[in-house]
């Protein structure tokens, strides 16, 4: 086993550990904090895939803005006792651990059952110039769309947030 | 030897973790937090196939960045919507949520 074998798997099992406490924890500001973990566990295999510049998006992205927009949240729809506000619904509890239990088990040996080719050659030198160049060249369509999307959602979200009809 | 399986799996793994999230809790805060979390999974396979299966192009990474895009657009209706029905029904719980149920 080589030392990035290993770094691998230390990762994979703190991002695993994060998002099964994530799930499991009873206090959702616990939860909200062991998703974070998570994002980071995730930012942190994509800096081992090569992907350096989604590792730092994600970091920006994920584990800075969603979840402090996520925590915000929970601040402001919190009414009771914080201890137990992210119970599983006793009975969809069984049924959900089994389904998601059976499409893990599925996709997973979808995946071991496949033979994947290796390709040849390398990834581009300059990975952000290639990105651009992909944004801007064939897919320019695709980033209007979705710079136009993240406009339209965060207005939306605004007045959805903010209540229309209520200036008080 | 790591190779595109392992990867493969863990974002598997996440994507199940995340269902369990979606389909088992009560909190509409903590459904939103599993979808992020499903994301990410799949987030994971693009790069990983991106480096592993179609090298000379940068495709899966910027297919992963939409993807980042739609999530945060999602998350923020998603939590604006939470907030407007808690000021309507003083709960977050989504059996409180059948206002167009009967």
């Amino acid at each position: 086993m080589s030392l990035s074998d290993i770094v691998f798997l230390g990762t994979a099992l703190i991002t695993i550990m994060a998002a099964v406490g994530m799930v499991s924890f009873k206090n959702i500001v616990h939860s909200a904090l062991s998703l974070v973990f998570s994002f980071l566990g995730v930012a942190a295999i994509y800096f081992q895939l090569e992907a350096g510049f989604l590792g730092l998006v994600q970091i920006l992205v994920y584990a800075g803005a969603i979840s402090v927009l996520i925590i915000f949240a929970i601040m402001l729809v919190m009414d009771r006792e914080v201890n137990e506000t992210n119970l599983s619904h006793p009975k969809k509890k069984y049924c959900g651990g089994i389904i998601a239990l059976l499409i893990t088990l599925g996709l997973g040996a979808a995946i071991i059952n496949t033979v994947w080719t290796p390709a040849k050659g390398y990834l581009p030198e300059d990975k952000v110039g290639a990105i651009a160049e992909l944004l801007m060249g064939n897919y320019v369509v695709a980033f209007e769309i979705a710079a136009l999307l993240l406009l339209v959602a965060v207005v939306g979200a605004i007045i959805l947030a903010k209540g229309v009809g209520q200036n008080d | 030897m790591i190779n595109l399986t392992h990867y493969l799996l863990l974002g598997t793994i996440l994507f199940g973790i995340g269902i369990y999230g979606v389909l088992a809790k009560k909190n509409a805060v903590a459904v939103l937090m599993s979808v992020e979390l499903m994301l990410n999974a799949v987030n994971l396979n693009f790069i990983a196939i991106n480096k592993f299966v179609a090298k000379s192009q940068m495709i899966g990474q910027l297919f992963a960045i939409i993807i980042i895009v739609v999530a945060a657009a999602e998350i923020a209706v998603g939590l604006a919507l939470i907030i407007a029905i808690f000021r309507q029904k003083k709960s977050v719980n989504l059996n409180d949520f059948n206002l167009l149920k009967w």
